[in-house]
């Protein structure tokens, strides 16, 4: 039959499937009246009407039988026969409700977990920013420098010219993560919000549910804007969702800026893993940025940007444009842009926030989620192999009966397609809740900021449905094989009873077992790698002791402190917490290593010191108050540490790292010598051991202190070296600045430990990711195995019994059992092994100082492994080693 | 899907699409016509005329509606459908291909 025929026959077979009775009732009163007519004639012709009645009814073949004959020319409906392999389905299914529960829950997790990372994907990586129109053309801008890996930020001129000739660019716009302190009580809290363009509410098609986005500008001038619109939330919990907001004020960093809008609900921003609660114009870059004024300087990076495309332009298009752009500011102002470059990175990269720190750590969920749907779908195909052989004798009866095969094939598709079905609708509603799980993940101070939520959009649900299509035609597929052996006498016969590890039919279950314990021997291998590699992360050294230190700060800027007064009241409060008892040290410092808050930087200048022609020595610092290193524990190589002394009045300090004396002073003690930072000579007075500071796992780079007076931050972080516990100093640290300042609050306390394990999250969330899939690959090998095995025992219990008979001790069935349970388990674990040699080299660079071959890791997977397989063979062990012989040869 | 078609099946299913061509009519009245043009040659019985209407209105090449008669009585009415009509128009070339080509061979014999 044609397609064509095909659709214009369709009304008629949905009328003849769904109308089934009255097209029924039709046909026969179409040949009723076939019948009176014929009957009217034989009368006129001069039959009795008992004559005429009979002949008419012999004419048209018997009443019924033509019926039935228009029925079935009518032919078999598809949609018929679909429904009724479905209402068959669903009874078989009903008959054996713990078999269908099983192999609902397997598919349940493992579609579950599918769905749940691709809505992480999608709402993190490519549909990150809800409510932002057109994402799919939205490109990350950031700058390339040669010379560096590392993506820098761009200026705001460089990014100005780029707003104004790219041509292929439907909009850009500038969105730069910025934070204040709103207190709530005693308690201060960091609130993100983000420096925009005036364009920015514009660009991505957001508009402010209360109020106005900001002008066309907004965004020109030193501090001349002081405007800030809102987010839903931050109205709702801190304003009590005040209608009348617009036009109040509210102060931001020591600023008043006047509220002009509130965004709407469900638009957080646009930055990966934090939802923004403020936003203000680019004019007010001062106010929220150290640095001033930066808007007329090419060579102050700062900004986070992005474009959109016009529709129909590629990346690579837009990026040539960009290029030819930079190359022609790079001959332009060549002072401060030779070897710098503009790059567009698609959003998932985007390497300014998490996305590009999630991006390993999904890809390998993928890979991951994907082999614990294969092994649920094993399992599965195994549960349904093992029941089509116990259905073997109805598939006969229907072989016998006349039911072609490929009906049979129909119906078992068909019972794999509600198994898949359910699994996937139970799938969906597990990643539904799970939408949140990634940021439940982190460490709780952590998560309390981060945002990263899964996204269950058209999409997901499609990706959802092609799961379940798959997954259908694989569960369905695999027990389909069995059907292949069928003959029509063979289920008809006498019931076969099997012997244990030398039947044929068993090749597929067991492949199935064999194939699944290599897939979580793989996922086993990649936990293990990872552990082993977040245990060497959390083991490093940094360089500073970590448990008797606690960070925290007092933000004395929202407070309306001018700087003498921050200074005075720094001074003051490092008095008083000096003279607690239990408190070994206290010191102020800019920037708290392993933290969020990044170091100064600045183009140095060393006696003595010729760099190469390109090469422009630039070091990162931290500006420090006096006994800052003896609080950190930072070891003190030669000099002396900084001093109360070291004030605004006196001659200017540095204290230099061990990597940094090797680089610019050849390995000679610089005590003494100068060393030219920002435009002024300091003199080097000590040197300290290298310790690490933006990461654990940096490598080793110079790095030097400079005293906090002479380079004056008004807000620095507090740390302390302490032997009382965190809540009395907590406590004892409140009353200390409440003495001074009874209106201060403090922000969030804790140990340096604490930021240590902060910093490794990323690591962290793939451990417990990965831990949480391969722990749930296991259970699910071991249920397929356990399966196989104690079906195998079920169906050979006369050969069992025998060999008891024959005075085979019960111990030696027991061994029979587990030997072949673990042949089976240590084939999938040689297979997984190769397979993994090849794998793991995939988890890249979230592998630390781990081969991804290492011999212990496969070893103890191999063990673990090796239990697992044994553990499940146990039970059909002990049963078969419980065969009654004399029941077995009496039955 | 389709059936090795046999030669008498074949025909009745021309036979109707033909009848049907010229006019929309209900089976009573194709019953009729087929006696009369096919002049109980075929002896095509009722019993398998109402299970060929079904097939070909399955395929598609007729349609059938329900139509109050003259006698104020419903009747089922079927007509030819545009893909019916050239279903006609290939069955009638190949026919006529095949029936003289056969009358060809069965002259040759006969000389």
């Amino acid at each position: 039959m044609s397609i064509e025929q095909w659709f214009y026959s369709l009304p008629w077979r949905l009328r003849s499937f769904f109308l089934r009775h009255q097209v029924d009732e039709e046909m026969k009163e179409e040949l009723r009246e076939h019948l009176d007519h014929q009957i009217g004639d034989n009368i006129a012709k001069g039959m009795s009407t008992e004559e005429a009645r009979r002949s008419a009814m012999l004419a048209l073949g018997g009443m019924t039988q033509t019926e039935q004959k228009c029925r079935e020319a009518r032919g078999g409906n598809v949609l018929e026969d679909f429904a009724q392999d479905l209402r068959y389905g669903f009874r078989q299914l009903l008959r054996s409700p713990g078999f269908s529960a099983l192999a609902i829950i397997c598919l349940t997790l493992g579609i579950g977990a599918n769905a749940a990372v691709f809505s992480w994907m999608e709402g993190i990586l490519f549909r990150p920013y809800p409510a932002v129109a057109h994402q799919e053309r939205l490109f990350a801008v950031a700058g390339t420098a040669t010379g560096e890996s590392e993506p820098t930020e761009v200026s705001w001129p460089d990014f100005l010219d780029l707003q104004r000739s790219c041509s292929l660019c439907e909009d850009s716009f500038v969105s730069k993560i910025t934070g204040t302190t709103l207190n709530i009580g005693d308690h201060a809290e960091v609130a993100t919000g983000s420096i925009v363009s005036a364009n920015y509410f514009d660009a991505i098609g957001v508009h402010p549910m209360l109020g106005r986005g900001f002008e066309s500008g907004e965004d020109v001038g030193s501090d001349s804007h002081p405007v800030v619109v809102i987010s839903y939330q931050l109205w709702r919990n801190r304003f009590k969702g005040d209608p009348g907001i617009i036009g109040k004020t509210q102060r931001l960093n020591n600023v008043l800026h006047t509220i002009v809008g509130v965004a709407p609900e469900g638009f957080y921003g646009t930055f990966v893993g934090r939802a923004m609660q403020f936003w203000v114009p680019a004019s007010m870059v001062e106010t929220f940025e150290s640095g001033g004024y930066k808007l007329e300087d090419r060579g102050a990076r700062w900004i986070e940007s992005y474009v959109r495309l016009k529709p129909g332009v590629s990346r690579a298009q837009a990026q040539q444009q960009i290029s030819a752009m930079a190359a022609r500011l790079q001959n332009d102002y060549p002072a401060t842009n030779r070897g710098r470059g503009i790059g567009l990175w698609a959003l998932w990269q985007t390497p300014f926030n998490h996305a590009g720190e999630l991006l390993p750590t999904l890809e390998v969920m993928v890979a991951v989620v994907a082999f614990v749907l294969l092994i649920a779908c094993a399992n599965v195909g195994n549960l349904l192999l093992v029941r089509s052989f116990v259905r073997r004798h109805e598939m006969g009866v229907r072989l016998a009966i006349g039911a072609s095969r490929l009906r049979l094939v129909k119906q078992l598709l068909t019972e794999g397609l509600i198994l898949s079905a359910l699994g996937t609708a139970g799938g969906l509603l597990v990643a539904y809740w799970c939408r949140h799980a990634l940021g439940l993940l982190l460490p709780t101070g952590l998560a309390s900021g981060m945002y990263l939520p899964g996204e269950m959009d058209a999409r997901v649900m499609a990706m959802g449905a092609g799961v379940c299509l798959l997954v259908t035609l694989i569960v369905g597929i695999i027990p389909t094989f069995q059907t292949r052996h069928l003959d029509l006498a063979g289920p008809l016969k006498a019931d076969s009873s099997g012997v244990i590890g030398a039947r044929g039919r068993a090749w597929m279950r067991s492949g199935l077992v064999v194939f699944q314990v290599s897939l979580s021997f793989i996922l086993l291998v990649g936990a293990a790698l990872l552990l082993e590699s977040l245990e060497k992360i959390r083991s490093i050294n940094p360089g500073f002791t970590t448990t008797s230190v606690v960070t925290t700060g007092v933000p004395l800027v929202a407070a309306g402190y001018d700087i003498p007064r921050a200074k005075l009241f720094q001074d003051e409060l490092i008095d008083r917490l000096s003279a607690l008892p239990g408190v070994e040290s206290a010191s102020f410092a800019r920037v708290t290593p392993l933290g969020y808050a990044t170091f100064s930087s600045t183009p140095i200048a060393v006696d003595g010191y010729k760099p190469s022609p390109d090469e422009q020595p630039e070091v990162e610092y931290n500006q420090v108050g006096p006994g800052y290193l003896a609080t950190l524990g930072i070891p003190l190589i030669s000099g002396r540490e900084f001093a109360r002394t070291d004030d605004e009045n006196a001659p200017l300090v540095a204290i230099v790292n061990g990597t940094m004396v090797m680089r610019y002073w050849g390995g000679q003690d610089p005590i003494g010598r100068r060393l030219q930072v920002k435009d002024r000579w300091v003199r080097v007075v000590g040197v300290v051991a290298d310790s690490k500071y933006e990461s654990v796992r940096e490598t080793a780079r110079p790095f030097f202190y400079v005293p906090l007076r002479q380079d004056f931050a008004p807000e620095p972080e507090l740390n302390i070296r302490t032997t009382q516990s965190l809540a009395s100093l907590r406590g004892a640290l409140i009353r200390e600045v409440h003495a001074l300042d009874p209106n201060l609050p403090l922000y969030e306390m804790i140990t340096l430990q604490e930021q240590v394990n902060r910093s490794t999250s990323p690591q962290l969330v793939a451990v417990t990711l990965i831990s949480i899939l391969g722990a749930l690959a296991l259970l699910l090998a071991g249920v397929g195995l356990y399966g196989v095995m104690s079906y195998a025992v079920a169906q050979s219990t006369r050969e069992l019994g025998l060999r008891m008979a024959l005075g085979a001790p019960s111990t030696n069935l027991l061994r029979l059992v587990i030997s072949r349970g673990l042949r089976l388990t240590v084939g999938g674990v040689l297979f997984g092994a190769v397979a993994g040699l090849a794998l793991t080299r995939l988890l890249g660079n979230l592998l630390y100082k781990v081969s991804p071959h290492d011999p212990a890791v496969f070893a103890s997977a191999f063990v673990v492994m090796i239990a697992i397989g044994a553990t499940a063979c146990m039970l059909p062990a002990w049963r078969a080693s419980r065969t009654d012989p004399a029941r077995v040869l009496r039955d | 899907m389709s059936k090795p078609s046999d030669l008498v099946q074949g025909t009745l299913d021309m036979l109707i699409l033909k009848i049907l061509a010229l006019q929309p009519m209900n089976g009573w009245a194709i019953s009729q016509r087929l006696k009369q043009i096919s002049r109980d040659v075929l002896g095509v019985s009722d019993g398998s005329l109402y299970p060929a209407l079904h097939k070909l209105e399955r395929r598609a090449w007729i349609r059938s509606e329900w139509k109050s008669s003259e006698n104020n009585r419903r009747s089922k009415c079927y007509s030819l459908t545009r893909l019916g009509k050239k279903q006609l128009e290939e069955e009638s070339a190949n026919w006529n291909r095949v029936s003289s080509a056969i009358s060809g061979i069965l002259k040759l014999n006969e000389v």
